[in-house]
């Protein structure tokens, strides 16, 4: 493996990278300030305009949309996070043990995953939350088991064409333990694979997280969340049009500077296909 | 120029069949889907608002003011001592099946419900009974224990329709009874189809062939529902900001009316902290009552402060009893021990205004150190199983549609788990006392003894927001009785 001083930039990973930070620093600012108070209620200043009151208005509670959708930029992250480094966790264990034993045992894990797979995330959340109640865990829970597959994937996929270079052979000649190879000499080869797919599922994850809170599934209210929020605010659409616009363009901006990120990581990550570096 | 022609008059076509078509049929919106069809051996709210005088009727019905008028009884007596009530029954009445009316019938009817066994909702309805006897076919003679003052206007509630002894066990999936629409179909989770009885007792005055109830929970499919056409009416629509829309437009008749729906966030006053009254005290004072109205319902509803309809003419104003004060309410959870929080939960059915309303108490709790977590029921089967019959809860909210319901707190094993003593004699009185001044000053004093004591926070009475096509005519604007009562409906032109 070459090792490179440092990632050439592109600009979709610039663009990411921002909106990422910003969507991050967001939600870690929300826990230590936010303008107001995100779940105190001022009915006198209810359905109010950005500028108006707040810079983003007042909900049909006179909550302050800003504040809301500051604490909610830190929910969707508090469930979203977790939920893909479990998934990615246990996909990508399972993905190198497909890969690296092969035969019956990669053929029931990829079986099984297609299996996992079928079931849409908002699917399996109802039924985990039918068994555990609804609320964050069951959301982490729902998001990180349809994760499991895609790591599970993704991660045999790269690690079966790492399996057949010369020196994995030579290791396997001396005797090295198939766990010990994966270990030290796979995983670092399919890193960077990974990384790009973690980016990509978090935007998967936020968006779903969002359609689960939507359907009343994930954060519990009075917690904000923007999936809840864009619920709350369809009965007020031509009322207040800005308590839909606003979680609406976080949710948009979240998913798109993710992608983007991964885009950028993955261009970054691998030079064969920028065409610069075909000889690395 | 063929084919746009011939766009045209298919266009013509298409249009005008629902024109004619939907002369006969109504299609009514509702919020929740009835658990059953069966309102003498369940309580949900919907089934009387589907089945209550469309399908089952009852000796005596409540009319659009909230008065009793004859229905299967054309005339009955009262004896001078108020004991003894007879009723000539209307003859040649058949249930749905063709099976013939009679005496006997609500004398099945009525043992059923009052039966130890009996799960009907309102059991004190026939409480006082002592015995019921049929001398002829077209004549019951119902003896009393004790004078009871409401024992004619409770026979006007679903919980008393007369049911058949040969179908009653069925009821529930396939109501049968006198009614001027009978059961066709119910698809679950969507629809339930009446159908126009050809043999009512008095089919030259129903209209309508056809009815659907069609179960539409969301707020923004419920508009969407009604602007589309899909259905013709909304009695009860669950979006009040949805409202004002329909107001301005000229298709539609859009009416705010009245319920005699108290809602309430009834607490455990069996557990801890519910059983001190200085806890209740202090929530209830931390309630913004007309802050909650209008977050939770747009400014519609009147705020309570007990457990009693604004429009039942016994009704006293008590919202000053504990009025909003976050100081005394904090000084009251000092006071119990709580003064440094306290964390509840409460159980919150997915109609809006619990739910908002939900949100809305959770926010005016923290204001005083109360952290009141909520959990989504979903109601009316999760919320039955676990707050009304395993009282497995700390707070919930919903609102309590029957009128005149104020007994309920005088019930043992009702979900509030309150008991007190002096007002269930109190109650037990009233319902004896038949003369109607002496009766109306025993129910005042119950609603402050109630406003004192606060076994729920007594929230706000529920508005009715009705919409309907202009065309319709004939359904009620308010409520004195939980029903979509499409027995007068009739489309103009």
């Amino acid at each position: 493996m070459t090792k490179r001083s440092r990632i050439p930039l592109n600009s979709a990973l610039v663009v990411g990278g921002i909106l990422t930070a910003l969507l991050i620093v967001t939600a870690l600012v929300s826990l230590l300030w936010t303008p107001e108070v995100p779940t105190r209620v001022r009915v006198a200043l209810r359905l109010k305009g950005p500028g108006e009151v707040g810079l983003l208005g007042t909900d049909h509670f006179g909550r302050d949309v800003a504040s809301l959708l500051m604490v909610g930029a830190w929910n969707s992250l508090a469930i979203a996070w977790p939920a893909v480094l479990l998934g990615a966790a246990i996909g990508t264990a399972i993905g190198c043990a497909a890969a690296a034993w092969k035969g019956l045992a990669d053929e029931i894990a990829m079986r099984v995953s297609d299996v996992v797979f079928a079931f849409p995330a908002v699917l399996s959340a109802i039924m985990i939350g039918a068994l555990l109640g609804s609320g964050p865990l069951a959301a982490i829970l729902a998001i990180a088991v349809f994760n499991i597959p895609v790591f599970a994937r993704v991660t045999r996929g790269v690690a079966l064409q790492v399996w057949t270079l010369d020196y994995i052979a030579a290791a396997r000649a001396i005797g090295k333990h198939p766990l010990r190879i994966t270990w030290e000499d796979v995983m670092p080869n399919i890193a960077g694979a990974l990384i790009v797919q973690v980016t990509i599922q978090l935007a998967l994850a936020i968006l779903t997280e969002a359609g689960l809170s939507y359907l009343g599934l994930g954060v519990r209210p009075p917690n904000p969340s923007w999936g809840r929020m864009l619920s709350d605010a369809q009965t007020y659409l031509s009322q207040a049009p800005h308590l839909a616009i606003a979680p609406g363009i976080a949710i948009a901006l979240s998913v798109l500077g993710l992608n983007l990120l991964g885009d950028g990581l993955r261009d970054a990550l691998d030079p064969t296909l920028k065409g610069r570096g075909a000889t690395a | 120029m063929t084919k746009r022609l011939l766009t045209a008059a298919l266009l013509l076509s298409v249009s005008a069949i629902p024109a004619f078509a939907a002369k006969a049929s109504l299609v009514v919106g509702m919020p929740i889907e009835p658990p059953g069809l069966d309102p003498t051996v369940a309580a949900p709210v919907a089934i009387r608002e589907v089945t209550w005088v469309n399908l089952y009727e009852g000796l005596v019905r409540i009319d659009r003011t909230g008065k009793v008028q004859p229905l299967l009884a054309k005339s009955w007596e009262i004896a001078p001592d108020g004991l003894t009530y007879t009723f000539r029954l209307q003859e040649g009445v058949k249930f749905h099946d063709g099976s013939t009316f009679d005496s006997a019938d609500v004398k099945f009817a009525f043992d059923r419900a009052r039966d130890p066994k009996s799960t009907n909702a309102q059991k004190q309805i026939f409480a006082p009974i002592a015995s019921i006897e049929t001398p002829d076919p077209a004549t019951v003679v119902i003896k009393l224990k004790e004078p009871s003052g409401n024992f004619l206007y409770y026979l006007g509630w679903g919980d008393a329709v007369i049911v058949a002894p040969e179908t009653a066990a069925t009821n529930a999936a396939n109501p049968v009874g006198t009614g001027p629409f009978k059961f066709k179909s119910w698809s679950r989770g969507d629809r339930v189809e009446l159908t126009k009885n050809p043999d009512y007792w008095q089919k030259d005055k129903v209209k309508l062939e056809s009815v659907t109830f069609r179960f539409i929970s969301d707020a923004q499919a419920q508009v969407a529902a009604l602007k589309a056409g899909d259905v013709d009416a909304f009695p009860n629509l669950g979006a009040p900001e949805l409202f004002a829309e329909f107001q301005k437009d000229k298709r539609f008749k859009a009416v705010a009316g009245n319920t005699e729906g108290e809602t309430v966030a009834g607490m455990n006053n069996a557990k801890k902290p519910f059983d001190d009254v200085r806890v209740r005290r202090a929530l209830m004072h931390a309630v913004d009552r007309k802050a909650l109205i209008e977050g939770a319902y747009s400014g519609f509803g009147q705020p309570i402060g007990s457990f009693f309809s604004p429009n039942n003419p016994a009704f006293v104003d008590t919202t000053n009893v504990i009025p909003y004060d976050v100081e005394k309410a904090k000084a009251l959870l000092k006071e119990a021990g709580y003064g440094n929080g306290l964390s509840i939960t409460i159980k919150s059915p997915q109609m809006a205004y619990a739910s908002r309303s939900a949100e809305l108490l959770s926010a005016m709790m923290a204001e005083v150190g109360v952290d009141l977590k909520i959990i989504p029921t979903e109601f009316p089967a999760k919320w039955i199983e676990e707050v009304f019959k395993n009282k497995d809860y700390d707070v919930t909210i919903v609102s309590h549609t029957e009128p005149l319901d104020i007994d309920i707190f005088a019930r043992d094993s009702y979900y509030f788990n309150y008991k007190n003593d002096k007002f269930k004699a109190l109650i037990a009185d009233a319902a004896k006392t038949t003369d109607e001044k002496a009766r109306f000053a025993k129910y005042t004093e119950a609603q402050k003894i109630l406003a004192e004591d606060v076994p729920a926070l007594f929230l706000f009475q529920l508005p009715k927001l009705g919409v309907w096509n202009a065309k319709v005519q004939g359904l009620w604007e308010n409520s004195p009785i939980p029903s979509n009562d499409v027995t007068e409906v009739s489309w103009t032109e």
